[in-house]
């Protein structure tokens, strides 16, 4: 149907408004990236007098030196590398087997259990029982409570459980004939069915991981167990209200402005890193937890 | 006889749970955690009904009613943060819903295959990044001094405007935020229920001499109503959970104002102030009315759709 010979000169033009609309947006998305890129190689001086627009002004690495040069940085940074790589590590060895479960007709309590699990995504004590309850369980300033506290919601498990119940019982049958058990069947007919679905999940959980900040805001107290979100949240309110770190550091080369920057643009590059795998998988993923027949 | 039915019930349980214990271990560690900690905080919830003191513990307060509610309902800070959290869903439902609809129509349009892979792939990435991220953005491209848009402000002759101090200005920047960052993920259901139009109804349609703006609207738009529908109505059903997070990164006191919603009152009253069972009171109020609204969002779609949303 899209035929671009058989469009007539109002429909060529119409696509070209179209293309056009759609460029704009587009660079509208792009440029904030762009312009924190340029700010966070600028000199301070410049940044702060407002004039960086596209490219560096006065080009320097100033900032990012200053943010090498602190350990908190680093520490941070690490902080979150566990927080994601144990966090989901954790989430997928709930939600595999208990989606498997949920598949399984022969469940007794089959219809409660998807209720218990699905009525939590309507309703949720809120922020003070749940915040009462962590600390009540000793789990507050605990990395272990970020990774344990945080591990499952219910919308990867139904994703997952619609994924599995759609998988064909001839794929099982010929398993169960050889003599499998359900850790068998899980792991040697389920799992490799399923890798485009746990994928999609697993990336739910990665970037949910990566990008955490509320809860280890509230929870965490030491500065040692602290990730990459909190710490970039502490820089800038911190820069931002210290107006003697401001006139000292400007002289140095860098600001608040550029140092903010340079640890966006610090955080971002993993996660653009990573995006190019992910994208052919979300695209797919949004609609298998989506609307479905 | 009659006492040997239930007995050959429990053979048969018993049975059952032997030959298929390893469902029932793969289930319980998921079960133990929700009881843990999803469903105990529900029985924590007490406290918005109890005159609660950390060293009594949830058990050992005295009930005292209703009392938190009739205070929270004579507290005018809290009567604007559920004005303020209406409001803010409002504006995002007005702005924000129709926007990746009308992006998903008009990557449809779009010929050239790389030009709109490309696009798609920028559009879509700001969904991925943190609230912090965006906060920071936000908080260095709208400061007075420093920031493109005063810049900008400036090159047209106007004197810059502290635009994060200044409560009218907090629900433009909040909602124009929340669009930057999600219209174009959001786009992604919209275009695959455009690639689910049945394609004869274009071909009878170019036969007919139709463009394309008339197939826009004539065939791309009636045929993704249903979705336009659900969405629309899970979009009513989350109204009390506007993005806390992004609020309390990006509001201050001079825009508590405007910017104030439930969570981050409860946020600060029970978390900063110590205010627990107030803060409860209050997340309750929040959590009873967002559940009403889902289970009504869900009758609704199951009506209008008979699809349900779970």
């Amino acid at each position: 149907m899209q035929n671009w010979n058989l469009y007539s000169r109002g429909d060529k033009f119409f696509a070209m408004v179209v293309s056009v609309l759609i460029g704009v947006f587009t660079v509208a998305t792009l440029y904030p990236f762009i312009y924190i890129a340029a700010v966070s190689f600028s000199s301070g001086f410049a940044a702060q007098a407002g004039k960086v627009v596209l490219t560096p002004i006065e080009a320097t690495f100033e900032a990012y030196g200053y943010i090498i040069s602190d350990p908190q940085f680093w520490i941070s940074y690490g902080n979150t590398f566990i927080y994601t790589i144990g966090g989901t590590i954790v989430s997928l060895m709930f939600i595999i087997p208990c989606a498997y479960a949920l598949s399984r007709p022969q469940l007794k309590g089959r219809r409660f259990f998807n209720l218990f699990i699905a009525f939590t995504m309507w309703f949720n004590a809120g922020l003070i029982p749940f915040f009462l309850n962590m600390r009540d369980l000793g789990l507050l300033d605990s990395m272990f409570g970020i990774i344990l506290g945080f591990a499952i919601n219910a919308f990867n498990i139904i994703l997952l459980r619609n994924f599995f119940e759609s998988i064909p019982q001839s794929f099982e049958e010929a398993a169960r004939m050889d003599g499998a058990n359900d850790f068998q069947v899980l792991w040697k007919v389920f799992i490799p069915l399923s890798k485009p679905a746990i994928a999609t999940i697993t990336l739910f959980l990665i970037v949910a991981r990566w990008n955490g900040f509320f809860w280890a805001m509230v929870l965490l107290q030491s500065e040692s167990k602290i990730p990459l979100q909190v710490f970039l949240r502490h820089t800038i309110s911190n820069l931002s209200d210290d107006d003697e770190f401001a006139i000292v550091q400007t002289a140095a080369g860098f600001s608040a402005e550029t140092v903010t920057a340079a640890i966006i643009v610090c955080s971002i590059i993993p996660v653009l890193i990573v995006y190019p795998f992910i994208q052919k998988y979300f695209e797919k993923g949004i609609l298998l937890g989506g609307v479905k027949e | 006889m009659s006492d040997r039915k239930p007995d050959s019930n429990w053979v048969k349980t018993w049975d059952h749970f032997r030959r298929e214990w390893q469902i029932y271990a793969m289930l319980l560690p998921t079960i133990i955690w929700f009881l843990v900690f999803l469903y105990k905080p529900m029985y924590g919830l007490q406290i918005a009904f109890k005159d609660y003191s950390i060293f009594k513990g949830v058990a050992n307060s005295p009930w005292i009613g209703w009392e938190h509610f009739h205070t929270l309902f004579n507290n005018d800070s809290f009567i604007r943060a559920v004005r303020n959290t209406v409001t803010i869903s409002f504006y995002n439902l007005l702005f924000g819903f129709p926007a990746p609809i009308i992006l998903a129509l008009m990557f449809n349009e779009v010929m050239h295959a790389t030009y709109k892979r490309t696009a798609q792939t920028i559009v879509y990435l700001p969904h991925f990044i943190s609230s912090v991220i965006i906060a920071g953005i936000v908080i260095t491209a709208f400061s007075p001094t420093a920031g493109i848009i005063n810049t900008f402000i400036g090159w047209l002759g106007f004197d810059s405007v502290y635009f994060l101090t200044q409560p009218q200005w907090f629900r433009p920047i909040f909602v124009g935020t929340g669009i930057w960052q999600e219209a174009g993920f959001g786009s992604i259901v919209f275009l695959a229920a455009i690639a689910g139009v049945n394609p004869s109804l274009y071909e009878s349609a170019v036969v007919d001499g139709a463009n394309r703006w008339q197939m826009m609207w004539k065939i791309t738009i009636p045929s993704i109503m249903p979705t336009i529908l659900i969405m629309l109505i899970i979009r009513i059903g989350n109204v009390m959970e506007v993005s806390f997070e992004l609020v309390i990164l990006l509001y201050q006191p001079s825009t508590y104002e405007t910017a104030d919603v439930v969570n981050t009152w409860v946020y600060r009253q029970g978390l900063q102030s110590g205010q627990y069972d107030l803060a409860a009171a209050a997340g309750l109020f929040n959590a009873v009315v967002a559940f009403v609204l889902v289970m009504t969002a869900n009758t609704l779609s199951r009506r209008y759709s008979r699809t349900s949303l779970w």
